[in-house]
């Protein structure tokens, strides 16, 4: 990591958390994300990897500016060095910073698929010029041509999910977000969409990947950032993800031994519902310290790493 | 016991036909893996087998009898999304024991925790659910379990829960499960033997 080149996306200490009312008017204020740090360089692409339900598509809303009225936000977001605010996030948003949705619900019941795909154009000629690039980008995923004209519910789900696809490859974007692009679709589609996400990296573009299958961040990422009950515990790269050994956080030595590849391990243990006062491990932690229980930890570099562990803090003063 | 499919056929319309002449068996001791392209029909052969479509042509036995449409059906299907298949405005709790009630041991096993009783199924995460949903599935009376990708949404650690609870539970009580996966890898570490959809389907 090259201090002095620029990021693409600084995220600072982001926090977002619902209010929700509860019987009655009681209030309740419920944590989503907590204190998450991370970057993106141009050329890059980063995986934030996360079990499903755990608030992680959050992240990709509140960089595009489409939270629901009910949140808040703390925190900053930095987009090549500027402050990225609801203003400049509209201006953006489909045009430098593209995102992929996780849901086909995403798409327009109402609108072909080809013209999803398209998006908005100023005038014929550039409406012409995308359609050639959609037809192309849709071939290469095995669309055929009377697609173009159907509707989203006359697809399956591994085709709206191409659509969904075409619809970011078609602009050009600097910062593309990919929120689970993958599930549901047969090993050969998997694979295009992974060639699809390095090309964008090889023409200096930046990517975030919001994924909890770890197979497909270990083949598109150049780091993974691992998501556990609202807070990042650990970014680090690709390489040591591939040796439960290299990586330091007990859940995601755990993560790695569970694969079926890696012999299938058990780990006990559930993500905790509520935000506790301590680690947000600590209740299945084996290396779990005193002070754990009662302190969170931060979120520290510890040689080129950053991890979330108390075990890691007091290495790192000594060294 | 055995449970069977012959030659099952199957279209939603004319134009296309789905199923063709499959036929698939199952022991009550083992553990069969199918994979398949997405859009192949896979879970439509689940739905078939677990009683949810009856317009089909052949037929589902279990030992060479028609499975009666009364009472308890044996053969219970788990889905992938556990969250389309629960009452939202039901809690927890009235949505575990509409089928039986689990012993504490079994709760315990499957890492289901008391607290989660008292909540909306919104209120929990996929992982969460899905054991309700496999627990909820395992009542006594089951025979057989069709698992649809039931681990396809969920990180690697809860997989492993939830399938070493699942067969661990399965190999006890002689239920035999069919599990439908993308996931090679998975399957291999989880089956006794893997068959490929579109081998015995025959379009």
């Amino acid at each position: 990591m090259g201090d002095f080149m620029e990021k693409l996306l600084e995220v600072n200490n982001l926090s977002i958390s619902f209010t929700q009312y509860v019987q009655g008017l009681n209030r309740h204020e419920s944590k989503v994300i907590s204190d998450l740090t991370i970057d993106i360089g141009e050329g890059e692409i980063v995986a934030i990897l996360g079990s499903s339900g755990s608030g992680k598509s959050l992240l990709a809303h509140s960089i595009l500016g489409i939270l629901p009225y009910n949140s808040n936000v703390t925190g900053e977001i930095k987009y090549e060095g500027q402050v990225l605010d609801q203003k400049l996030k509209e201006d953006l948003r489909g045009d430098e910073i593209c995102l992929i949705p996780q849901s086909v619900n995403f798409l327009d019941p109402l609108m072909k698929v080809s013209e999803q795909a398209i998006g908005e154009c100023k005038n014929e000629k550039e409406h012409d010029e995308k359609k050639l690039r959609q037809r192309e980008i849709f071939s290469k995923y095995g669309l055929d041509e009377s697609v173009d004209d159907m509707y989203p519910f006359e697809l399956s789900g591994g085709m709206a999910r191409k659509v969904l696809l075409s619809t970011a490859l078609v602009g050009d974007p600097k910062l593309l977000i990919a929120d689970e692009p993958t599930p549901g679709l047969d090993s050969q589609s998997v694979k295009e969409t992974i060639e699809d996400i390095k090309n964008l990296r090889e023409n200096g573009k930046g990517v975030l990947l919001i994924t909890h299958e770890i197979d497909v961040a270990l083949r598109t990422a150049d780091r993974i950032a691992i998501f556990y009950s609202g807070y990042v515990i650990e970014i680090n790269t690709v390489e040591n993800f591939k040796n439960a050994d290299n990586v330091l956080h007990p859940y995601s030595k755990a993560l790695i031994n569970s694969l079926p590849k890696n012999g299938f391990n058990l780990t006990e243990g559930v993500q905790p519902l509520e935000d506790l006062p301590g680690c947000p491990y600590y209740e299945n932690c084996p290396i779990r310290l005193d002070k754990c229980e009662k302190t969170k930890p931060n979120l520290i570099e510890h040689e080129g790493v950053m991890i979330r562990c108390f075990n890691f803090e007091g290495a790192n003063n000594g060294a | 016991m055995e449970l069977k499919a012959n030659n099952i056929s199957f279209s939603y319309n004319k134009k296309k036909e789905i199923l063709k002449d499959f036929s698939i068996s199952l022991k009550s001791n083992q553990i069969i893996g199918l994979m398949g392209d997405s859009g192949s029909g896979k879970s439509t052969l689940c739905k078939i087998m677990a009683g949810y479509i009856s317009n089909y042509s052949g037929e589902v036995t279990i030992d060479g009898s028609k499975i009666p449409n009364k009472d308890f059906y044996p053969v219970q299907l788990i889905f992938q999304h556990p969250e389309k298949t629960m009452n939202p405005k039901w809690k927890m709790e009235k949505i575990l024991n509409e089928s039986w009630t689990p012993t504490q041991d079994l709760k315990d096993t499957f890492g289901l925790k008391d607290s989660w009783l008292s909540r909306w199924p919104s209120e929990l995460s996929g992982g969460e659910l899905q054991r309700f949903s496999i627990l909820r599935a395992i009542n006594p009376k089951t025979k057989f379990v069709i698992a649809d990708e039931i681990s396809t949404m969920l990180d690697a650690v809860t997989q492993v829960q939830i399938w070493e609870a699942l067969i661990n539970h399965c190999k006890a009580n002689n239920i035999g499960i069919l599990a439908v996966s993308h996931d090679p890898e998975l399957l291999d570490v989880i089956c006794d033997d893997i068959l490929y959809f579109n081998e015995i389907n025959n379009l």
